[in-house]
C-alpha cells in the first residue's frame, strides 16, 4: 500500500482524498467529512488567490512542474554529500525510497549493456541476502563469545579451575567422577578462593574470604565496564532498544551502531553480566546484532548510501539478536515486527527470518552451554494443565501487570532524577555503589548469589526424582514407599519452606535493585531480571497451589482431577507463566513474547496459559499507563519517535500546529532567482532551521520547492571549490534556466539539483489527524502548509510531537513537567530583511492557548 | 615517533579485531577434531531402595549412552537392574574445549589491549603530548573540538573524498576524528544527558 502511495505521489500531490482512500475505511469516512467542510468554507479565498497571481505562476514555473515526476531533479552532476543527514536528524523516508527506486531503475536499464553490468546487477540483487547472512553469522558468533565469556567470568567470582583456567565451574567438573548426587557441582579441580587462599573449604573464615572475593570481583568488573564505556564508547551503555526503535523509525544517531560501540558493548556486556548486577544480556544483544548489521551494510552500496534501506537491514539484525538471545528464531522475527520495527515490508520479514535462522544456527554450532541448546534455561516438560489453573495464571498476569506499571513509574522517576539533577554527574560512582550494594546483599542468599540465568533455569525446572536442589526437598510419598510416589504431589519438606523464605527475600531484592540498575552506564538489559522476578513469584504461587491441592484434595476444585498420589500441579510451569507475565508487563509485548517463551519450552500445550497471563498483564499494565518501558524511555529522552500505536483523537487543524506561530517572526524562505550567495549564507548563519521553502518571488510567494540546509551548505562549499568565478555577489537560482543578468555580474550558481521539486504540502485547514497519519504512514520529515499555493508555514515531525505532548499535558495536568534540556543551537530567527506581507485573506482559526514554553520536548535533538 | 606509530597501528588493529573474532571462532570450530574428553555420557540415578542417588560419568559414544553401558559396577543384583535403570536418566553431551579456550583467550587479550590503551589515553598521552609538542598545541587542538560553525561541517563531508598520501597522517587524522566523536558522545551522554539517560 505504501509503495503505491509513493509511486503516485507525483500526481496526487496535495490531494488528501488519495491519501485517505489508501488507508482504512474508518479513517476514510472521518477524513472525507472534514475535507468537504474545508472545501465549502474556503472557496472564495481560493478564487481570489488564483486571480491575483496566476499568470506569474505559469510563466516562471510552468515547464518545470510538468517535467519532473521523480522527487529530486538530480543528475546534472551529483554533489558528494548531498542527500546525507546530520547527527540527530530525522530522515525523509519518502525521499530515500525514491532515491532507491531511481538507483534500481538505473541498474536495470544498464543491465543489458555488458556482462560486467549484468554481474553488477546480480550482485545488487543479492546484496540484501548477503548482508543479512553476514549479520546473522556475526551476531551468532558474538553471542557465543558473550555467552562463554560471561559464564566463565561469572564463575570467576567464586573460584577458578586449576586444571584448566579457561573453564567455568561446570566445564571444570565436566569429566569428573567425584561429583555426588547431592552436591553435583563439587569436584576437586574447582577451587574456591577460600580454598586457594586459606587452604580450607569450610568454616566461617572461608565463608568470609569467599564473601570478600565475591565483592572484590563484582566491584572490579563493574569498574572496568564503566571505565571502558566512558573512555571508548559512551553509546555502549544501557539496553539500546529504545534508541534502536528510534533509529528504525528514522532518526540518525551517528556512531550509535559503529565499530567501537560494537566492540565495547560486547566486551563490557560480559563484564556487566559477570559483576552480578541485576541485569541481563538479551537487550544489549539486540544492539550488538544491529551494530553488526550496520557495519556489514557498509560493504554494499545499496545499503550504505540509503538510510531507508539500511533500516531494513537493521530490522533483520534485531530479529537475529533476539534469535540468539533467547534461542527463539521465530520469536525474534515477531519481536522485530511487534516491538522495534517501524517500516516492515514482507521482503524484510523474509530477510529477518533468514537472519534469525543463520544466527541461531551459528550459535547452535558453537554450543556455548554444552547442552546443545541455545539458552541456558531451556526446559522441557509435558505435564498437562487443568482449567482451574487458569485462575492462578491470571493472578500471575495481574502481578506481572502491576509489577510492570510500578517498575516503569519508579525507573522513569529515577532516570529523570539522574537526567535532571547533579546526581547524574557521577556515572562511575553510581555504578560502583550499585554494584557494591548488589554484591553485599546478594551473596548471603543462594538464589541471588548465582547467575540470574541459572536461577531462572532452576525455577523453571520441575521437581523430578532426579533433582536434588533445595526447592525439591519434599517429604517422600504418603505410604513411605518410593516406588509409586515419585512424581506425585507431596507435602513440602523443610527445604522447600526455607527456599520459600529465601525466594521471597530474593524477590524483594530483585525488584528494588532492578529499578536502580536499569539505566546505569553499563550495558544493561531488562529481560532477564524481569523474567527472574516473574519466575520467583510464579514458583512461589506454584508451590502454594501445589500444597493447597495436596492438603485439600477433596475440595470441589481439586476433586475431579487431582487425586491422591497424582501429579497435578507443576510449579515450574507457574514460574514460566510468571516470567512471561512480568516481561509482558514491563515491555507490553504480547505475540512475540508468547512465541519466545513457547520456543524456550517447546511445549505447544502451554500456549493458552501463557496467552492468558500475558494478555492479563497487558490489560492491567495499560490501566496504569499505556506505554511500555521502551516508549517511556523514548519519551524521557525526547527522541523524535512518532508511535504508530497511539491514536490521534483531537480536532486541531494544521494551521494551529505549523510554524511560525502567530506572534513569531515570519517563515524564513528563499526566492528562486533573486538571492546572492551572500544573502543565502547570511540566512543560513542567522537561522537554525534545517530546511527552507523556495518561493517564486517575494511578490507572488508561490511555492516552488524545498531545499535542505545541509544540502545548501554542501552545495555552496562544493561550488566554491569546483567552479570558477563563484563570488559572494553571485546570483543563486533554483530555476531551470539562469535569470537574465547584467553583463558585468559574476557567474551565477545553479542549485536546482538540491531542490526538492515535490515537497509534501497540506493546506492550512487540513485536520491534524490526517497530517499525523500522513507523517506516520509515509515517514515524512516535514510538510509545508499552503494556502492557495502560497506558503504559510511548515510542520515538522518535531512540531507534531510537541503538539501531541501539549495535548497530553492538557489532558492530564497532574503529570510532572517535562525535563529540561539545554538547546544546542540557540534559536535565532530569520532576518527581517525578508518581511513577507502575510496574506490577509487567510482566516486562521483562533489558536488554542499557547503553552509552548512549557514544552521542552526535543529541544536538544533538532529535527 | 616510532612509539606513536606503533600505538596508532595498535589503534587500527583494535578496531578490526572485533570482526576477526567471529572468523577465528568459526575456523576453530570447523578445524578442531572431536576431542575424546569432550564427550560424556552422564547418568543420574535417583535413590533406589536403600541405595543413595549416584551420578555416573563415562566417556562413551552416543549409541552406547545408556544405563547398561555407563553404570558400572552395577550396584544392584541382576533382577533389579531393569527397575534401577528405568529410573536413571542418561544424557549424552558434547562440548568443544578448544572453542572455549580460544574464546576466553581472545576475550582476555582484547580486554587487556583495551585496558592498556585506556591507560595510555587517560594517563600517558597528556604527559607525552605536553613533553613532545609543548603546551600551546594541546590547547589549540582542544579548541577545535567545540567548533560548531555551520560551514565547518561541509569541509568535513567534502574532504572525505580527498586522498591523503602520507599513511601516518591518515592514521593520525582518523584517530583525531575518532577522539572528537567520542568526546561528542561523552558530552551528550554524561554532561547534557540528551541520549541514553
Amino acid at each position: 500500500m505504501e509503495s503505491e502511495q509513493l509511486f503516485n505521489r507525483g500526481y496526487y500531490r496535495n490531494s488528501y482524498n488519495s491519501i485517505t482512500s489508501a488507508s482504512s475505511d474508518e479513517e476514510l469516512l472521518d477524513g472525507a467529512g472534514v475535507i468537504m467542510d474545508f472545501h465549502t468554507t474556503e472557496d472564495d479565498n481560493l478564487l481570489d488567490g488564483d486571480a491575483s497571481s496566476g499568470t506569474n505562476y505559469t510563466m516562471t514555473n510552468g515547464g518545470n512542474i510538468s517535467s519532473s515526476t521523480h522527487l529530486l531533479d538530480l543528475l546534472d552532476e551529483p554533489i558528494p554529500g548531498v542527500g546525507t543527514y546530520d547527527d540527530f536528524h530525522t530522515i525523509d523516508w519518502v525521499r530515500e525510497k525514491c532515491k532507491d527506486r531511481e538507483r534500481h531503475r538505473k541498474i536495470t536499464s544498464k543491465k543489458k549493456e555488458s556482462a560486467w553490468e549484468f554481474t553488477k546487477s546480480l550482485y545488487d540483487a543479492w546484496s540484501g541476502w548477503l548482508v543479512v547472512t553476514l549479520t546473522g553469522l556475526a551476531s551468532g558468533a558474538l553471542a557465543g563469545l558473550i555467552d562463554i565469556a560471561a559464564d566463565w567470568m561469572n564463575d570467576l567470582k567464586e573460584g577458578v579451575c586449576l586444571s584448566a583456567l579457561w573453564f567455568n565451574h561446570e566445564q571444570c567438573c565436566w569429566g569428573s567422577n567425584e561429583t555426588t548426587f547431592e552436591e553435583r557441582d563439587k569436584c576437586p579441580q574447582w577451587k574456591t578462593w577460600a580454598e586457594l587462599i586459606l587452604g580450607q573449604a569450610e568454616g566461617p573464615g572461608s565463608y568470609i574470604m569467599n564473601y570478600i572475593m565475591y565483592i572484590y570481583w563484582a566491584l572490579a568488573f563493574a569498574f572496568l565496564a564503566v571505565c571502558l564505556v566512558k573512555v571508548f564508547a559512551p553509546y555502549a551503555c544501557g539496553s539500546g532498544i529504545p534508541e534502536i526503535k528510534t533509529i528504525l523509525s528514522g532518526f540518525i544517531i551517528r556512531g550509535y551502531l559503529g565499530k567501537w560501540t560494537l566492540m565495547i558493548k560486547t566486551i563490557t556486556l560480559v563484564l556487566a553480566v559477570a559483576s552480578g548486577l541485576s541485569l541481563g544480556k538479551e537487550g544489549p544483544l539486540v544492539h550488538v546484532a544491529c551494530c553488526c548489521g550496520n557495519i556489514f551494510s557498509y560493504l554494499f552500496p545499496k545499503y550504505s548510501k540509503n538510510e531507508a534501506k539500511k533500516r531494513e537491514v537493521l530490522s533483520a539484525a534485531s530479529a537475529a539478536g533476539v534469535s540468539v538471545a533467547f534461542g527463539a528464531p521465530i520469536g525474534g522475527v515477531l519481536f522485530s515486527l511487534e516491538e522495534v520495527s517501524y517500516y516492515f515490508p514482507l521482503k524484510t520479514l523474509w530477510r529477518s527470518f533468514f537472519a534469525a535462522l543463520v544466527a541461531a544456527f551459528v550459535l547452535r554450532s558453537i554450543n556455548p552451554f554444552g547442552n546443545s541448546r541455545l539458552v541456558l534455561f531451556y526446559v522441557e516438560y509435558h505435564t498437562p494443565w487443568y482449567m482451574f489453573e487458569l485462575f492462578p495464571f491470571i493472578l500471575l498476569g495481574v502481578f506481572g501487570g502491576l509489577w510492570g506499571a510500578f517498575f516503569i513509574r519508579a525507573n522513569i522517576a529515577w532516570c529523570r532524577r539522574r537526567k535532571s539533577t547533579r546526581f547524574g554527574k557521577y556515572p562511575v560512582l553510581e555504578v560502583i555503589i550499585v554494584a557494591a550494594i548488589t554484591a553485599i546483599v546478594a551473596f548471603p542468599n543462594p538464589y541471588t548469589r548465582q547467575n540470574t540465568s541459572e536461577l531462572i533455569k532452576e525455577l523453571f525446572t520441575d521437581c523430578g526424582p532426579l533433582e536434588s536442589s533445595q526447592l525439591c526437598q519434599y517429604h517422600s510419598g504418603m505410604n513411605g514407599s518410593q516406588v509409586v510416589g515419585d512424581l506425585s504431589d507431596r507435602p513440602a519438606g523443610p527445604g522447600v519452606y526455607s527456599a520459600m523464605w529465601q525466594l521471597s527475600l530474593a524477590l524483594i531484592f530483585k525488584i528494588i535493585m532492578t529499578i536502580f540498575t536499569f539505566g546505569i552506564k553499563v550495558p544493561s538489559g531488562l529481560f532477564i531480571p524481569s523474567m527472574a522476578i516473574g519466575a520467583i513469584a510464579g514458583r512461589i504461587v506454584g508451590i502454594a497451589v501445589e500444597q493447597l491441592a495436596y492438603y485439600h484434595h477433596d475440595w470441589f476444585l481439586f476433586k475431579e482431577w487431582c487425586e491422591v498420589g497424582a501429579d497435578c500441579i507443576t510449579p515450574g510451569l507457574y514460574a514460566m507463566v510468571g516470567a512471561a507475565a512480568c516481561l509482558g508487563g514491563v515491555t507490553r509485548m504480547t505475540v512475540s513474547l508468547v512465541v519466545i517463551v513457547f520456543e524456550l519450552t517447546g511445549g505447544l500445550e502451554y500456549i493458552v496459559p501463557l496467552m492468558a497471563a500475558v494478555m492479563t498483564s497487558k490489560w492491567v499494565g495499560d490501566a496504569f499507563g499505556r506505554e511500555g518501558i521502551y516508549e517511556a524511555h523514548i519519551r524521557l529522552n525526547g527522541y523524535p519517535f512518532l508511535d504508530a500505536k497511539e491514536e490521534f483523537t483531537h480536532t486541531t487543524l494544521a494551521s494551529e500546529v505549523m510554524r511560525p506561530r502567530r506572534n513569531s517572526p515570519p517563515l524564513a524562505v528563499l526566492t528562486q532567482d533573486d538571492l546572492t550567495v551572500e544573502d543565502l549564507e547570511s540566512i543560513i548563519n542567522e537561522t537554525s532551521f534545517n530546511g527552507f521553502p523556495v518561493i517564486v518571488s517575494k511578490e507572488s510567494q508561490r511555492l516552488v520547492g524545498f531545499a535542505l540546509r545541509r544540502d545548501i551548505i554542501i552545495a555552496i562549499e562544493n561550488a566554491r571549490r569546483k567552479q570558477e568565478g563563484i563570488m559572494r555577489t553571485s546570483r543563486v537560482y533554483f530555476t531551470q534556466h539562469a535569470p537574465s543578468l547584467p553583463a558585468d555580474s559574476p557567474r551565477p550558481l545553479k542549485l536546482r539539483s538540491i531542490l526538492d521539486m515535490s515537497p509534501f504540502t497540506v493546506t492550512d485547514h487540513t485536520p491534524m489527524e490526517i497530517v499525523v497519519d500522513i507523517f506516520r504512514k509515509l515517514g515524512l520529515r516535514q510538510c509545508l502548509v499552503t494556502h492557495n499555493g502560497i506558503v504559510l508555514g511548515i510542520i515538522t515531525k518535531k512540531n507534531i510531537l510537541e503538539h501531541l505532548e501539549e495535548l497530553k499535558q492538557r489532558a492530564e495536568p497532574l503529570a510532572p513537567p517535562w525535563h529540561y534540556n539545554k538547546k544546542r543551537h540557540p534559536p535565532s530567527y530569520g532576518p527581517d530583511g525578508k518581511p513577507r506581507p502575510r496574506v490577509n485573506n487567510v482566516q486562521l482559526n483562533p489558536a488554542l492557548e499557547e503553552t509552548e514554553e512549557e514544552v521542552h520536548l526535543l529541544n536538544s535533538t533538532t529535527l | 615517533v616510532i612509539a606513536m606509530w606503533a600505538l596508532l597501528t595498535l589503534h587500527r588493529w583494535i578496531i578490526h579485531s572485533g570482526l576477526k573474532i567471529c572468523c577465528m571462532l568459526l575456523s576453530t570450530q570447523s578445524t578442531e577434531a572431536k576431542n575424546s574428553e569432550d564427550i560424556r555420557c552422564k547418568c543420574i540415578c535417583p535413590p533406589y531402595k536403600e541405595l543413595p542417588g549416584k551420578i555416573y560419568n563415562q566417556n562413551v559414544s552416543q549409541k552406547d549412552c545408556n544405563c547398561l553401558h555407563v553404570v558400572e559396577p552395577m550396584p544392584v543384583p541382576g533382577k533389579d537392574v531393569e527397575a534401577y535403570c528405568l529410573r536413571c536418566e542418561c544424557k549424552y553431551e558434547e562440548r568443544s574445549s578448544v572453542t572455549i579456550k580460544a574464546t576466553i583467550i581472545i576475550y582476555l587479550s582484547i580486554l587487556g589491549l583495551l585496558l592498556l590503551y585506556m591507560v595510555y589515553l587517560t594517563l600517558l598521552e597528556p604527559v607525552l603530548k605536553r613533553r613532545l609538542f609543548g603546551h600551546s598545541q594541546l590547547i589549540q587542538s582542544d579548541d577545535e573540538v567545540g567548533d560548531h560553525q555551520p560551514f565547518a561541517n561541509a569541509h568535513d563531508v567534502l574532504s572525505r573524498s580527498r586522498s591523503r598520501t602520507n599513511v601516518l597522517n591518515k592514521v593520525e587524522y582518523a584517530q583525531q576524528r575518532w577522539k572528537r566523536q567520542v568526546q561528542e558522545q561523552r558530552k551528550s551522554v554524561f554532561d547534557r544527558h540528551v541520549v541514553l539517560s
